[in-house]
């Protein structure tokens, strides 16, 4: 296990009891709390690399978490290249890793 | 009645609307984000409300104020989730902006003629490239505090913090504070340079004494938590197959060069970077603000730009801390409503912590031997998964200096990122590749004529022109 969300009970910062919400990534059922971002509640759900790059086909997940970077995109509910840091999660919501590959003859 | 457009919501656009509203003016605050604060008063969403959440912030009080103040005040209109994804120039600046979710559809499209605008769009971290820093489980150490504050996700489990700046010792205290077990904090600048940076004229920092006492609480954090601290050291290689599972950490000379058999491995899961700051510069250049030598905006003395009535305030005009933003957004917003008359008080806070500033980069600056870390596949640009070896070779067979020209050769920058990421990278790495050690077109990575993605249909559809 890396990342994970603090149990709130034992949040020195005392949060009240937070909502569950659940989405469902590539098919199978997540659960995160109401508030939280895709990017979060993918990240607490031990999935840190979520994405395979189409050059070198090589895994990544959050890097920056502020909406910079753009390599945690993912497709949510049809819609593509949404950053999952800047989205919040929505119970229900229906996420599914985005991969391109690259056009033929290009790419090493 | 003056309107007054402010973009960015952190400690700098908060101070400019209160001040611009206190000096009479019509406000309206944008802000990409759902919240108020920025990236530095980053906090836990209206659903998820905490006892203590002061706990986890400075000034958190001065937040809550500015913040109340602004939202129960009638004159200040605030748009949440508002993007700004261009702005025109004329005799006024249009101001295009999208309203809804980020990357959303269908989003509501407005334009806006303020008669002055204040950008504080703030800056993010810049990460120096090294081998495997494209691995999962490496983070800037911007996103570890954005996730640890604005959800309480605790990042890793093992980590280590790497890169320069005093920015380095608050990540660490809130990955602390979330559990992570942080193996060393690993300063890259030695304690000469530190000294130089810190120590002349140390009586000029008196006034800023409230700073002096924010980094001894996270000195005695490091205490507390048994933190390891180490200077002139910084992680070189990060390893792992589909995350991290392990660095190579090395000294550093004074120059960032790693020096030979210095390197230590450490198993860690996490990797959390910051080499310095990054300006949210595009809003600015769309408008024609002038940059300072150093690429900050310019901005004058009332915090305005080389552009009349646009001015600009916080982080994007240099990186001097949370009073520096809030004296210069107060200052900003109250000649952006066409106020006149000065406060000698703000304008002592902000020379106070200017001087700062300076200190911060003398001290934690870049310096140029860095690249003797990266080897021939290490990717500089991630998006478009250039690596150095590729970037250097196309770089000598087209023989140019032009960084236009480079970038469409070598791709470097031309990803969906827009070169936010790798762009002051690619440039410093494409200019030692010069006979000359410079790029001769004076083009600049950070213009980015359309600043944020906006989806076709939302492009097709017409502006609502704000009254």
């Amino acid at each position: 296990m890396v990342s994970r969300l603090i149990p709130f009970r034992d949040d020195p910062i005392q949060p009240s009891e937070p909502t569950p919400v659940t989405i469902t990534f590539d098919g199978e059922p997540l659960s995160g709390v109401v508030g939280q971002s895709i990017a979060g509640v993918i990240m607490a759900n031990e999935r840190l690399g979520f994405r395979r790059t189409s050059a070198n086909d090589a895994p990544r997940g959050v890097f920056c978490g502020i909406g910079v970077c753009f390599d945690c995109l993912v497709v949510i509910d049809g819609v593509e290249d949404v950053r999952a840091c800047q989205r919040r999660a929505r119970d229900g919501d229906v996420v599914t890793t985005q991969h391109h590959t690259l056009p033929e003859g290009e790419g090493s | 009645m003056n309107q007054v457009l402010i973009i960015g919501a952190g400690p700098a656009g908060l101070a400019a609307a209160q001040s611009a509203r206190r000096a009479g003016a019509e406000v309206i605050l944008l802000d990409s984000s759902d919240s108020l604060g920025g990236q530095y008063w980053r906090h836990l969403p209206e659903s998820r409300p905490a006892r203590k959440e002061s706990a986890l912030h400075h000034g958190w009080a001065r937040f809550q104020s500015l913040a109340s103040d602004l939202v129960s005040d009638s004159e200040c209109e605030i748009i949440s989730s508002a993007h700004v994804w261009a702005i025109e120039t004329g005799e006024r600046p249009v101001v295009h902006v999208v309203i809804g979710e980020s990357d959303g559809q269908s989003r509501k499209r407005m334009s806006f003629h303020p008669t002055a605008l204040v950008i504080a769009t703030g800056a993010y971290d810049r990460t120096l490239p090294f081998p495997g820093w494209d691995l999962p489980g490496v983070f800037t150490a911007g996103a570890a505090q954005a996730l640890a504050k604005g959800e309480r996700l605790a990042v890793g489990h093992r980590v280590v913090v790497a890169g320069a700046g005093p920015f380095l010792l608050p990540v660490t205290q809130s990955l602390a504070a979330t559990g992570s077990r942080v193996v060393a904090v690993l300063e890259a600048n030695r304690a000469v340079p530190l000294m130089r940076g810190w120590l002349p004229k140390a009586w000029q920092l008196l006034p800023a004494a409230s700073k002096a006492l924010e980094l001894a609480g996270y000195a005695l954090g490091h205490i507390r938590h048994r933190i390891p601290y180490l200077l002139g050291r910084t992680v070189i290689a990060a390893h792992g197959t589909t995350a991290v599972e392990s660095v190579t950490t090395a000294r550093l000379d004074h120059n960032w060069v790693p020096i030979p058999g210095t390197e230590k491995t450490i198993a860690v899961d996490t990797v959390c970077v910051s080499h310095s700051f990054t300006p949210r510069l595009e809003l600015a250049l769309a408008v024609g603000c002038q940059l300072t030598p150093e690429r900050f905006v310019q901005a004058d003395r009332r915090q305005e730009t080389s552009v009349p009535g646009v001015f600009a305030a916080g982080e994007v005009t240099g990186i001097g801390g949370v009073d520096l933003s809030l004296a210069e957004g107060s200052i900003a917003g109250h000649y952006a409503a066409g106020a006149s008359g000065t406060n000698p008080s703000l304008e002592r806070k902000r020379a106070v912590f200017s001087g700062f500033a300076a200190r911060i980069e003398a001290a934690h600056g870049i310096r140029r031997g860095w690249p003797a870390w990266l080897t021939e596949s290490t990717t500089i640009c991630r998006c478009e998964e250039v690596s150095y070896g590729s970037l250097c070779a196309t770089s000598q067979t087209t023989d140019s200096s032009s960084l236009r020209s480079l970038k469409l050769s070598t791709r470097a920058g031309l990803g969906i990122c827009q070169g936010r990421i790798c762009g002051r990278t690619v440039e410093d790495l494409l200019a030692r590749q010069t006979s000359s050690g410079t790029l001769t077109d004076g083009s600049v990575s950070d213009r980015r004529p359309i600043a944020v993605p906006i989806r076709m249909s939302e492009l097709a559809s017409p502006p609502e022109a704000h009254p």
